[in-house]
């Protein structure tokens, strides 16, 4: 296999791994305004994701890191182009972290008060955003012949754009729900199954919307079996949540993800960001590429710690595998 | 303003910000690493109460420095996209690899260290933040050596039918010798800013409470006064030679911030001047004979050039220009580096002679310089990347590509206005929260430590030992 090929493959993999991550993450912080109904309750949520958000949010670090160092013209072209939508991500991103950790510091209502606010926002507004720009880039957006993105902001919002925010946003505070589900105990975990269940026949319509619109823009009878694939786990979850097999639901979300991901990956290559005005101005994976040695370089690095870096994550996630419930939320740690 | 300048202010602004916290976060994890190491070999608790003291305050730190590094890794691409364009092949490597190295350890690590203490064996426990601490290492070996190919550009070969620079020796890239020396100086001042931290906070304490917990503050004082002692030391060895190599890589860098504008040998260091800096007017001058032959050269008689020949000589190479950086800034930063760092290494000294056989110092002065001394060596830090950074203009990649030809062709100029507007307002913001943050958790001195029960481990219903 070509080495952009296998490059182009490992940011896919990057991108699912951190849509089916942060994702759930995501999820769970638009639950904390959505589900939790007291402070016990909210910090029974912030704290099934407390010791994992931020390693989750590494994927895409590397996802970044990753795409500068394969693709440079994919890097340069994306995030320039994609400039305002990019800046609230990380506007909700830094305002999202800082949450976290600042919002058990002090016990002023007012202060809490405002923190979820943070943490509910800041996890929506991303979750609808990757949607809307990962939908632009297989889609196609208007590339100049310099590989510069000529269109505006408002470009960027076209109804296919805007669909896939929306089946982002739903289709992660399910997921959220349904790890809920499977971390915590309690009164907690039953209204957080039925919210799954209800919120998930909206993600459901939604997201086989998107998945035929998909099929029918790229015409490829892969992209087709990849999103039924999607649809059919998606049901699975449902069966799975009715079932009270929490481990099993989470599986199935998880794959739906990644599947409608690769759908999508699958869609867009061997182009890395197609050019709405010209075909000969797409970007590829061998005219946006860095050179040869380069990539061998990365292929080694890639190769050797990757596994590392899954096997220690696997490993925290086994350390909290306990399920909590308010119970478990021991008083207030602050100091006022 | 244009696009241009706008960006470069929206750089300076993100990048200086973010290395207010980078350098606690690997000072200090380092410092709670030893304390929880202390508590593990002695059992005293005293040890165990700092750690948990000086790691609230570590996290406090640690989740703005998180949070302003995801900008770094993006605005490459927003602003700089000609740039990411041209060096991308060299420049992402380290980059990626930084991520996939560096920030999965630190998030994993500390995730576990902060919410572990009941879940992880002791010694297991204690690893986790070795490890993170390791990480903050690697990260900074790796964003330096990006850095340094800035400032001294290896490996690479120009391939004109793409325009663009290719990478041609990876293993020259991470051994330039500008990286070489650049890591160890960062760390050392990184090291002096945990050391002051501690040591500050702690004598604030000692002076201001003497009744409450004396006895573990002192030892903090002594922890970090002698780490922000000894890592000066370190700080001065290594930008002796950074001088050297910087003379040799980027003469016009010394130069500038010599205000030299005529080539002299032997050259006198010019502690102070009074004057209009651009050459025409000295009013005042107060110079070390030959110090700067020997910081530049390493020879007390030797030459260093001046900013008019080199001028000349740059604009033979590489046509007419204007290729000196702003020289009032890069004169003062590079002064003022040196001179707070200077400072706080005096306090350190003075701390620990105030502290000796087990003294206790109540005065006054002793206060003020424990609230002075945390500031001390992080802006040093600042002056030393604003003196590194302004003195390689107008190049952003050195000889290779000027910053002009780096910025994002496509992006108007109301776009960066509003991100720079937009990030300088949220910064500000959560700088004076995570300030006052600090403050509260600083006053309230340090936590007590509950005893755990023994049938805490078969008990599923125990509170968690940390929640957020
Ligand atoms: C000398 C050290 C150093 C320097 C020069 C920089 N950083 Fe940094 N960075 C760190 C040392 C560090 C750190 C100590 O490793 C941090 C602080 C908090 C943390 O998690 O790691 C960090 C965090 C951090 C994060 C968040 C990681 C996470 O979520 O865990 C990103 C994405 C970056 N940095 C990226 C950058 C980029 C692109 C820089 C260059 C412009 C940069 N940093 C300069
Ligand atoms: C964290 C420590 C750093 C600080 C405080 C810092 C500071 C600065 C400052 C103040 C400027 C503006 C110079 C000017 O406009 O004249 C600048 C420019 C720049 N720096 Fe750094 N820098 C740091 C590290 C880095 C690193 C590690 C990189 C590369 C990975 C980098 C890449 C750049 C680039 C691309 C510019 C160009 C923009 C410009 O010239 O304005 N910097 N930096
Ligand atoms: C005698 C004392 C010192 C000397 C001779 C010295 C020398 C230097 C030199 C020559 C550079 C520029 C390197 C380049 O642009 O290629 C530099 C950069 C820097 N200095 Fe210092 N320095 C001293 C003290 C300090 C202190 C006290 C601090 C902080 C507490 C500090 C922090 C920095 C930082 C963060 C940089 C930018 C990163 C780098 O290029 O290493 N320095 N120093």
């Amino acid at each position: 296999m070509d080495l952009t090929t296998f490059w182009f493959i490992l940011i896919a993999v990057l991108w699912v791994g951190y849509l089916v991550l942060e994702g759930f993450d995501f999820g769970v912080g638009m639950l904390v305004g959505a589900l939790a109904q007291d402070d016990d309750e909210r910090r029974v949520l912030i704290n099934t994701i407390g010791p994992l958000w931020d390693g989750n949010e590494v994927w895409l670090l590397v996802a970044g890191g990753a795409t500068f160092a394969a693709f440079p013209e994919w890097y340069a072209t994306l995030f320039s182009g994609f400039y305002l939508p990019l800046l609230l991500i990380l506007m909700a991103l830094i305002v999202r972290g800082v949450a976290f950790e600042y919002r058990g510091k002090r016990s002023d209502p007012t202060w809490r008060r405002n923190w979820d606010l943070a943490i509910i926002s800041a996890s929506a507004v991303p979750a609808l955003l990757w949607g809307v720009a990962l939908a632009n880039i297989v889609h196609g957006v208007p590339i100049t012949a310099d590989k510069e993105y000529a269109g505006s902001f408002f470009d960027l919002l076209n109804p296919y754009a805007l669909l896939g925010g929306l089946v982002t946003l739903t289709v992660f505070f399910v997921h959220g729900a349904i790890f809920v589900a499977l971390k915590t105990v309690g009164d907690i975990r039953v209204r957080a199954k039925s919210l799954a269940l209800r919120s998930g026949l909206v993600a459901a319509v939604l997201a086989v919307t998107f998945i035929v619109w998909t099929g029918f823009d790229q015409g490829e009878l892969l992209v087709w079996l990849l999103g039924l694939a999607g649809a059919v786990t998606f049901v699975l979850a449902f069966g799975a949540t009715v079932g009270d097999r929490d481990g099993w639901a989470f599986a199935f979300t998880s794959a739906t993800i990644a599947l409608v991901a690769i759908m999508l990956f699958v869609g867009l290559f061997p182009d890395v960001m197609p050019s709405s005005l010209n075909p000969a101005w797409n970007l590829t994976t061998s005219n946006a590429s860095s050179t040869h040695y380069t990539l061998v370089i990365m292929s080694w690095v890639a190769v050797v710690f990757t596994p590392i870096v899954l096997m220690y994550q696997a490993w925290s996630y086994w350390v909290f595998r306990q399920r909590i419930g308010v119970q478990h939320i021991p008083a207030q740690t602050s100091v006022q | 303003m244009e696009a241009l300048d706008l960006a470069r202010w929206q750089f300076g602004i993100t990048t200086v910000y973010h290395f207010f916290f980078v350098p606690i976060t690997i000072g200090l994890s380092f410092l709670v690493a030893g304390l929880q190491t202390a508590w593990w070999r002695t059992a005293n608790e005293k040890y165990l109460r700092l750690t948990k003291f000086f790691g609230k305050l570590f996290l406090i730190n640690f989740a703005l420095g998180v949070a302003t590094g995801i900008v770094q890794e993006f605005q490459f691409g927003m602003n700089w996209s000609d740039y990411s364009r041209f060096v991308g092949d060299i420049f992402g490597a380290p980059l990626a690899i930084e991520g996939l190295l560096a920030f999965f350890l630190e998030s994993t690590f500390l995730g576990l260290w902060i919410f572990g203490w009941d879940k992880l064996k002791p010694g297991v426990h204690l690893a986790t933040i070795w490890i993170a601490a390791i990480g903050t290492l690697l990260s900074s070996y790796f964003i330096l050596a990006a850095n340094s190919f800035m400032q001294n550009p290896v490996g690479f070969r120009f391939n004109s039918d793409k325009g663009r620079a290719e990478l041609t020796d990876f293993g020259a890239v991470l051994t330039n010798k500008v990286a070489l020396v650049t890591v160890p100086h960062t760390i050392f001042a990184c090291f002096m800013v945990g050391g002051a931290f501690m040591a500050g906070i702690a004598m604030w304490h000692v002076v201001r409470h003497p009744d409450r917990d004396r006895d573990a503050f002192r030892t903090a004082v002594r922890l970090g006064a002698v780490t922000l002692f000894v890592a000066g030391l370190g700080v001065v060895v290594t930008g002796d030679i950074q001088g050297k190599i910087m003379t040799d890589v980027q003469p016009m860098k010394m130069a500038a911030a010599e205000g030299l504008y005529e080539t002299q040998q032997p050259a006198g260091f010019s502690l102070f001047e009074v004057g209009t800096l651009d050459g025409s007017k000295s009013v005042y001058k107060l110079e070390v004979p030959k110090l700067l032959s020997y910081l530049g050269t390493g020879d007390v008689n030797g030459q260093v050039k001046g900013i008019n020949d080199l001028q000349a000589e740059y604009e033979k190479a590489y046509g007419p220009g204007d290729y000196s950086p702003n020289i009032p800034v890069t004169y003062w930063t590079f002064r003022a580096m040196i001179t707070v760092g200077g400072l706080a290494m005096l306090a350190a000294a003075a701390m620990l002679w105030a502290t000796r056989g087990g003294r206790v110092p109540t005065s006054r002065w002793m206060l003020r310089t424990a609230i002075v001394l945390p500031f001390l060596p992080l802006i040093g830090n600042s002056f030393g990347w604003i003196f590194t950074e302004m003195g390689r203009q107008p190049w952003v990649v050195f000889g290779v590509m000027p910053t002009s030809a780096g910025v994002s062709p496509g992006t108007t100029t109301a776009e960066v206005l509003l991100s720079l507007i937009a990030f300088t307002v949220v910064y500000g913001v959560l700088a004076i929260v995570e300030f006052k943050l600090l403050l509260t958790y600083i006053r309230a001195g340090l936590p007590v430590i509950e005893p755990v029960g023994d049938d805490a481990d078969d008990d599923r219903d125990a509170p968690l030992a940390f929640a957020y």
